[in-house]
C-alpha cells in the first residue's frame, strides 16, 4: 500500500465516519422561526363553542362540496365520534367535560395549517405548499397521488378519493382564494360566538395568553398548536388538559422537516464522496491495461 | 463510411429478424407452472383495469388511516430491499475485484434490474394520478426537500444504470460485437454510480418512514432506520442471491456449465460469510438502537415479543445458521439461513411499513384479495420476463471476460 492510497482511505475513512455519526442526528428543536413570515391563522377557543356546526356548512358552501350527509342541524351527529373526509373539510365532535359534566365540550378539526407542515416536506411534486399568506395550499394539477403527505401529516388530515379514477387529495383550503380577495374564510364569518377567531397568529397567541392569564381557572395554561410540531397556524385554546378531547399532546416541538433533514444533508456528501472512494479501491484492486491481447483487467489478487 | 452504410442497414435488418424469432416461446408451452402462472398474470391484468376504472378504493383495502398497503409496503419497499444483491455483488467483483463471483454478476444483476422495472413498476399501480408521474422528472415541479423525490429519482436513474452494466448481454446475444466492447468499457462507471445510489435509495426507502414518528411503533420507529434499511438491504439481496442461484441451477440445468456449477457451492458459501457478518453488525445496531432509546420496557408487551420473534427469530438465528454453513461448508445450511433471512426481512419491512404502522388504531389495515392477487401477477410476469431472457440471452452461461481476453 503506497502513502497516496493510504491517506486517501484515511480521509474517506473519516468523512464518512463522521457522516454516519453526525450525519443523521436531527437538529434541535425550533420552537418559532423567526424568520418565518406573519401568517395568518385561527384562533379556536373550544370554551366558546356552542356545537351549533355554523362553521361546517358555511365551508360546506363556500367549498362547493356536496350535501351533507346529515343535515347540519340534525345534533344527532354527536353520538359518534367523526373525521373529516375527502368532502367534509372541517367537523365539531362533542366531548364530555370533566371539569363540569352538565357542558359538553365541543372541538372542530381540520388541517392545522402547519408552520413547517409535514405534508409540505413530504411532497416530491411540491402539490403542498406553504404559502406566504399562511394556507397550506395543496395544487391538485401537481398532485400524483402517492399519498406520502398522508402518511407525515401527523393530524391525518389529508384525505384521499379512493373511489374516484381521476382522485385528489382533499383538505381544509383555509380559504386561500378568499384570503387573497381579503375576505375571511367562510367558517370564521359564520361562526356565531367567535370560538372560530380569524387573525395573524402572532395577534392571536397573545389573545389566547391574554385570555389564560385573565381567566386562569378556566383555561388549562396551554395553547395547543404554539410549539407542537414546531407551532400550527390554528391554535387551540380549551378548559380540560388536551388530550381529554382528542389532541395528540406527544408530537414534541420538532418541525417535521427537520425529521429528513439530517438525511438530506447527507445526500450530497454521499453522493460526492462514495464514487470516488469507490473508483480508488477498486483501481487499488486491479486495473484495465492494454495488454497483448487487447484491453483486459489485472487484477493483483 | 459510406460503403458501411449499407452493411449496417443489412445489420439492423438482420437483427430485427433474429429479434422476432426469438419472440416465440422455447419448449414446452402448457406447463403445469406457465397454466397457474398465466392465468393468475391474466387476472391481475382484469383486476388492474378495473383499478384504473373504478379508482384505487375498488380493489385494495386502503383506507385514509393507512394510505399506504400491500402494494407499497411489500413490492417496493420489500421488493426493493431484495433486489439489493445487485449493488452487493457488483461492488464485491468490479470493486473488491473478487473474480470468484464473477460468474453471477450479470444474473445478479439482471434480477435486480427486472425487480425494480417490475416492483418498482408496481408503484404506478397504487399512484392515484400516475400520469403525473413525470412531474418530478421534467422539472415542472421539484420538490427536492422531499424523501420520496429522491427515491423516485434513484430509482430511475439506476435502473439505467443497471440496463447499460447489463446490456453487454444482449449486445452478445445479438452478435454486435463493436457495439458490446463499447457497452462492456461502460460498465465500471455504472456500477460505481449504480453502488452510489443504491446506498442512497436503500437507506432512502426507511428514510421515507422518518416523517411517520407517532404513527409506527416507537419499537420500530428510529431516527436510524436510513441504516439499518441500508445494512439490511446488503443481507437481505445476497439471500436472494443464494436462494435464486438454488433455483435456477436446477431449473436451468441445461444453461450451466459445468466449471460454474463446480464453483457454485464455493461461491455460496463465501457470499453466506457476508451475509452471515451484514447480519451481525445489523444485529449489534438493532440492540444498540433499543438500548439508546430505552425501550427496554417495550420488548415485555404483545408488540415487544413480535419484535422479539422479528430480531431473534428471523435475524440473529438465521445469522448463526450463516455462520455455522460457512464454517461446515454445508450449503445446505446456508439455504435454510436464506429463506429465514428473507422471510425474516419480509416481516421487518410490512412491520415498518403496515404493522407496526397506527399500530393502535381501533380498524386495521389487512390486504384485500385483489391486492394480494396483483402483487402475486406482478411476481409472475418478472419470473416469465427473466426466464424469456435466460433462456436466449448469455446470462449464466458465459464468462464475460474471458471472451474480453480471447
Ligand atoms: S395539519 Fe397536516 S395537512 Fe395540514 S398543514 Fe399540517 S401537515 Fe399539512
Ligand atoms: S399525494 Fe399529492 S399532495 Fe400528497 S405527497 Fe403525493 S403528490 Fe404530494
Amino acid at each position: 500500500m503506497d502513502i497516496r492510497r493510504r491517506t486517501f482511505l484515511k480521509i474517506a475513512g473519516l468523512t464518512g465516519g463522521t457522516l454516519v455519526s453526525g450525519g443523521f442526528k436531527n437538529a434541535q428543536a425550533v420552537i418559532q422561526d423567526p424568520s418565518l413570515p406573519d401568517f395568518s391563522g385561527m384562533l379556536i377557543d373550544t370554551t366558546m363553542c356552542i356545537g351549533c356546526r355554523s362553521c361546517e356548512a358555511a365551508c360546506n358552501e363556500a367549498n362547493k362540496l356536496p350535501p351533507p350527509k346529515v343535515p347540519f342541524d340534525d345534533e344527532s351527529v354527536f353520538e359518534k365520534y367523526r373525521d373529516t373526509e375527502p368532502d367534509v373539510y372541517t367537523v365539531v365532535n362533542r366531548y364530555p367535560n370533566s371539569k363540569d359534566p352538565k357542558n359538553p365540550i365541543f372541538v372542530r378539526r381540520q388541517c392545522m395549517h402547519c408552520n413547517q407542515p409535514a405534508c409540505a416536506s413530504a411532497c416530491l411534486v411540491k402539490a403542498m405548499e406553504k404559502t406566504k399568506e399562511g394556507p397550506v395550499f395543496y395544487n391538485k394539477e401537481k398532485c400524483m397521488g402517492c399519498r406520502y403527505c398522508m402518511v407525515a401529516c401527523p393530524f391525518d388530515m389529508p384525505k384521499f378519493e379512493y373511489n374516484k379514477a381521476m382522485p385528489y387529495v382533499r383538505k381544509c383550503t383555509f380559504c386561500y382564494l378568499r384570503q387573497k380577495e381579503g375576505k375571511k374564510p367562510a367558517c370564521a364569518e359564520a361562526c356565531p360566538t367567535g370560538a372560530t377567531l380569524f387573525g395573524k397568529r402572532k395577534e392571536l397567541i397573545e389573545i389566547a395568553k391574554t385570555r389564560i392569564y385573565q381567566n386562569p381557572d378556566k383555561y388549562v395554561h396551554h395553547i395547543y398548536g404554539e410549539a407542537e410540531v414546531g407551532g400550527t397556524g390554528w391554535v387551540y385554546l380549551s378548559s380540560v388538559p388536551f388530550e381529554q378531547i382528542g389532541f395528540k399532546t406527544d408530537l414534541g416541538t420538532v418541525a417535521y422537516p427537520e425529521l429528513t433533514k439530517g438525511f438530506l444533508y447527507g445526500v450530497p456528501i454521499v453522493l460526492l464522496l462514495w464514487p470516488t472512494f469507490l473508483l480508488g479501491i477498486s483501481y487499488s484492486n486491479g486495473e484495465r491495461k492494454n495488454t497483448k491481447e487487447g484491453w483486459k483487467d489485472v487484477y493483483s489478487r | 463510411m459510406f460503403i458501411q452504410d449499407n452493411s449496417i442497414i443489412m445489420d439492423v435488418k438482420k437483427t430485427f429478424t433474429f429479434i422476432l424469432s426469438e419472440i416465440k416461446p422455447k419448449g414446452k408451452v402448457f406447463t403445469p407452472f406457465n397454466v397457474i402462472s398465466g392465468a393468475i398474470i391474466l387476472l391481475g391484468i382484469i383486476l388492474i383495469i378495473f383499478r384504473f376504472a373504478k379508482g384505487l378504493g375498488a380493489v385494495t383495502n386502503l383506507s385514509q388511516e393507512y394510505p399506504w398497503g400491500l402494494w407499497i409496503g411489500f413490492d417496493v419497499v420489500t421488493g426493493v430491499a431484495f433486489a439489493g444483491g445487485a449493488y452487493v455483488l457488483t461492488f464485491m467483483v468490479y470493486v473488491l475485484r473478487m473474480e470468484k463471483y464473477h460468474p453471477i454478476v450479470r444474473v445478479t444483476v439482471l434480477n435486480g434490474f427486472l425487480a425494480y422495472v417490475f416492483y418498482a413498476g408496481a408503484l404506478l399501480l397504487d399512484l392515484g394520478r400516475p400520469w403525473n408521474v413525470i412531474n418530478p422528472i421534467i422539472g415542472n415541479s421539484f420538490g427536492v426537500n422531499s424523501i420520496l423525490f429522491l427515491v423516485a429519482w434513484h430509482f430511475m436513474l439506476y435502473m439505467i444504470a443497471e440496463f447499460i452494466e447489463f446490456s453487454p448481454a444482449i449486445a452478445e446475444w445479438l452478435g454486435l460485437e463493436r457495439i458490446r466492447k463499447v457497452l462492456n468499457s461502460l460498465t465500471l462507471g455504472a456500477v460505481i454510480f449504480g453502488i452510489t445510489l443504491s446506498t442512497l435509495h436503500q437507506s432512502g426507502l426507511g428514510a421515507l418512514f422518518l416523517l411517520a414518528k407517532g404513527k409506527i411503533h416507537p419499537l420500530w420507529y428510529s431516527e436510524f432506520i436510513p441504516i439499518l434499511f441500508f445494512v439490511s438491504s446488503i443481507f437481505a439481496g445476497l439471500s436472494m442471491v443464494i436462494l435464486e442461484g438454488t433455483i435456477s441451477q436446477r431449473v436451468f440445468k441445461d444453461k450451466i456449465s459445468p466449471e460454474h456449477r463446480a464453483s457454485h457451492d464455493e461461491i455460496v458459501i463465501g457470499l453466506g460469510k457476508v451475509a452471515a457478518g451484514s447480519m451481525f453488525v445489523y444485529f449489534f445496531m438493532k440492540v444498540l438502537e433499543i438500548i439508546h432509546g430505552g425501550e427496554w420496557n417495550l420488548l415485555f408487551t404483545p408488540a415487544g415479543y413480535w419484535y422479539l420473534v422479528e430480531l431473534c427469530g428471523l435475524v440473529l438465528i438465521p445469522c448463526i445458521i450463516y455462520a455455522k454453513g460457512v464454517r461446515d461448508g454445508s450449503t445446505k445450511l446456508l439455504r435454510v439461513a436464506s429463506i429465514l433471512t428473507i422471510i425474516g426481512i419480509i416481516v421487518n419491512r410490512l412491520n415498518i411499513s403496515i404493522i407496526a404502522f397506527k399500530w393502535d388504531a381501533p380498524v386495521r389495515y389487512y390486504p384485500s384479495w385483489m391486492e394480494i392477487e396483483i402483487t402475486l401477477a406482478v411476481i409472475f410476469a418478472e419470473i416469465w420476463v427473466f426466464r424469456w431472457i435466460v433462456n436466449r440471452m448469455p446470462v449464466l452461461n458465459e464468462h464475460p471476460f474471458e471472451k474480453d481476453i480471447g
